[in-house]
């Protein structure tokens, strides 16, 4: 069973995710499963309650705006899969 | 005297006394690693001349000075490996450490080993790693729990005396259920995130495992504290969490809720759990019956919560700045497309693509909001208990470690698996699991857990409630047969 709104295709493109065809099978079937468990939040009464993204009573927390010690660049490049003249090299996106 | 067995309290109290130091310990433990893994696989990897260096010039007089600390493989030690038991990250080795690692560094401690983990701590058996399964020490043919299944499953193999893993829904709590040793999930904000790989950034909490609950204490109080590195690590008094140890159960306030006692859980899971609170009545502790209505939910707000903050979280993992990359990518979208799919196993694809889906366009009212406005009724259902109760007193699992492989197939199965754990994370407060007893199944003797919960940055009561239900029960002096 598959929910009839879960595009496991279009979703993994939007996810950067490619999957073989029974990866598709196997979790459209499994996530519908899931899909359809969580749909008991739908009969609980939400108006007029304020959503909670965290628990800790913060917000917009800032540091001082001095410079301080950070990661130095070769140790940022020395785990890079590709580098080359101090930068990290990706296939070319502009021709 | 099996130096592996010991408590840190009990090994503090030999490098006192001079009746050996920490070499003596670590060499000890490293054979013990040497025997037991072949059998429990817990550790990724470890460096035993490194730790040798460190323990050769160890100050004892440190608050953990000279204690070997098993690391989870989430948590980044500099120098070290780092894989998040993924193949994505196979190769990276961390540049900088976390700050509970600066901080364990400071106190003297040892940070020895990379322990397993679901990959990504996305899992409730450590079956999702992508290197290895680790074994349960009660019983090698089960799971040892999850996510953070090494670190629970060294200390119950005797092969450390403590260890750190991280609690997103339950991934301390849990595998120190099932193993049989103390885990503790501190407060959201009581200890700083920097350096812990994210899964879900407004749940995960780092913490430890260890023999005894004060041990526990002892490294939450190294652990602790406000860190500008992390802004969500609330400026809150770091008290000494050994303050409230050694005291009684009387007049104790305990609540049970009584949606954590349901049909379909262990029987025998239930009525040892109940003959603890049982014992803890008759200590003096007075029970009161809660209720927090909202418990049913809490899954369904976990499993649309978690995987949305984890499908942002690990975007990150891209093959472009550091960790795997898929070889001759055509072009930038066909290097992202499959590094990842070459690089997550499926537990980590399944909960990406349910995070994405929760938060597109078009559904993130009807998952993503309406979840995070329920968060605040299970949130509001645990203020208006803790009004009335010091603590709260439940089961950490419907169940005891099951065999390797029985859930693999059924995601949901073993996303119900955490009923009991996922709430604390989503309301933010602390929670404990300690011994309480066993249950034969099988042919084997399987630990329970009793868990506690306390209000948020109540850690010390919570600790000392535990410590006086531990001393009460003596679980925790039993040691795995492997």
């Amino acid at each position: 069973m598959s929910s009839p709104d879960l595009n496991v295709r279009h979703v993994a493109r939007l996810a950067r995710l490619a999957l073989t065809d029974e990866e598709v099978a196997t979790f459209e079937g499994q996530l519908g499963r899931v899909l359809e468990h969580i749909e008991h939040l739908k009969k609980l009464d939400v108006t007029n309650v304020e959503p909670t993204a965290h628990t800790s009573a913060v917000f917009n927390v800032v540091r001082e705006d001095v410079p301080g010690i950070s990661l130095p660049r070769s140790a940022a490049l020395e785990i890079a899969p590709r580098t080359a003249n101090n930068l990290v090299i990706v296939p070319k996106v502009v021709e | 005297m099996d130096l592996a067995k010991l408590t840190i309290s009990e090994i503090q109290e030999g490098f006192r006394s001079k009746k050996f130091g920490p070499v003596d310990l670590l060499r000890t433990l490293e054979l013990r690693i040497e025997s037991a893994e072949p059998k429990i696989q817990a550790f990724l990897s470890r460096d035993f001349q490194e730790a040798l260096k460190l323990a050769e010039h160890a100050d004892v007089s440190l608050p953990l000075g000279g204690i070997p600390i098993g690391i989870k493989d989430v948590i980044n030690v500099k120098g070290q490996s780092c894989t998040c038991a993924s193949k994505i990250l196979q190769g990276y080795v961390a540049p900088y450490d976390a700050t509970v690692i600066t901080k364990l560094r400071a106190a003297g401690a040892i940070p020895y080993g990379r322990l397993n983990m679901d990959e990504f701590a996305m899992g409730s058996s450590t079956e999702n790693s992508a290197y290895q399964a680790t074994k349960n020490p009660w019983d090698t043919s089960r799971i040892p729990g999850g996510s953070s299944g090494g670190s629970a499953a060294a200390v119950a193999a005797c092969e450390l005396p403590a260890t750190l893993g991280s609690d997103t829904g339950g991934s301390i709590r849990q595998p120190a259920a099932l193993c049989g040793c103390v885990g503790l999930k501190p407060s959201y904000g009581r200890v700083s995130r920097y350096g812990l790989v994210a899964f879900a950034s407004s749940l995960d909490q780092i913490g430890p495992f260890a023999r005894s609950t004060r041990d526990c204490a002892l490294l939450l109080n190294v652990i602790a504290g406000r860190d500008p590195m992390d802004s969500t690590s609330l400026d809150v008094p770091v008290e000494d969490f050994t303050a409230q140890l050694g005291r009684d159960l009387k007049g104790v306030k305990l609540g049970i809720p009584k949606e954590y006692f349901v049909d379909g859980m262990n029987p025998q899971v239930r009525a040892t759990v109940e003959a603890a609170i049982k014992q803890c009545a008759d200590a003096g502790a007075e029970l009161i019956d809660i209720s927090l209505p909202h418990t049913e939910y809490a899954v369904s707000v976990y499993y649309i919560i978690a995987t949305a903050e984890a499908s942002a979280n690990l975007a990150r993992f891209d093959g472009v700045r550091y960790g795997k990359r898929a070889d001759a990518p055509k072009d930038l979208l066909d290097l992202y497309l499959r590094t990842r799919e070459e690089g997550f196993g499926s537990e980590v694809k399944r909960r990406i693509i349910l995070g994405t889906y929760v938060l597109s366009s078009g559904y993130y009212d009807a998952y993503y909001l309406r979840a995070q406005k329920v968060r605040t009724l299970i949130r509001r259902d645990f203020e208006a208990a803790f009004e009335k109760v010091d603590a709260i007193v439940c089961p950490t699992s419907p169940d005891v470690a099951f065999p390797i492989g029985e859930r693999t197939n059924d995601p949901l199965k073993m996303y119900l698996a955490d009923i009991f754990t996922i709430a604390a994370n989503l309301a933010g407060i602390c929670g404990l699991s300690v011994p309480c007893g066993f249950v034969e199944e099988g042919g084997s003797k399987l630990p329970v857990g009793l868990q506690f919960l306390g209000k948020a940055f109540d850690e010390a009561r919570l600790l000392g409630i535990a410590d006086a239900y531990e001393r009460l029960s003596g679980w925790t002096r039993q040691v795995a047969p492997v």
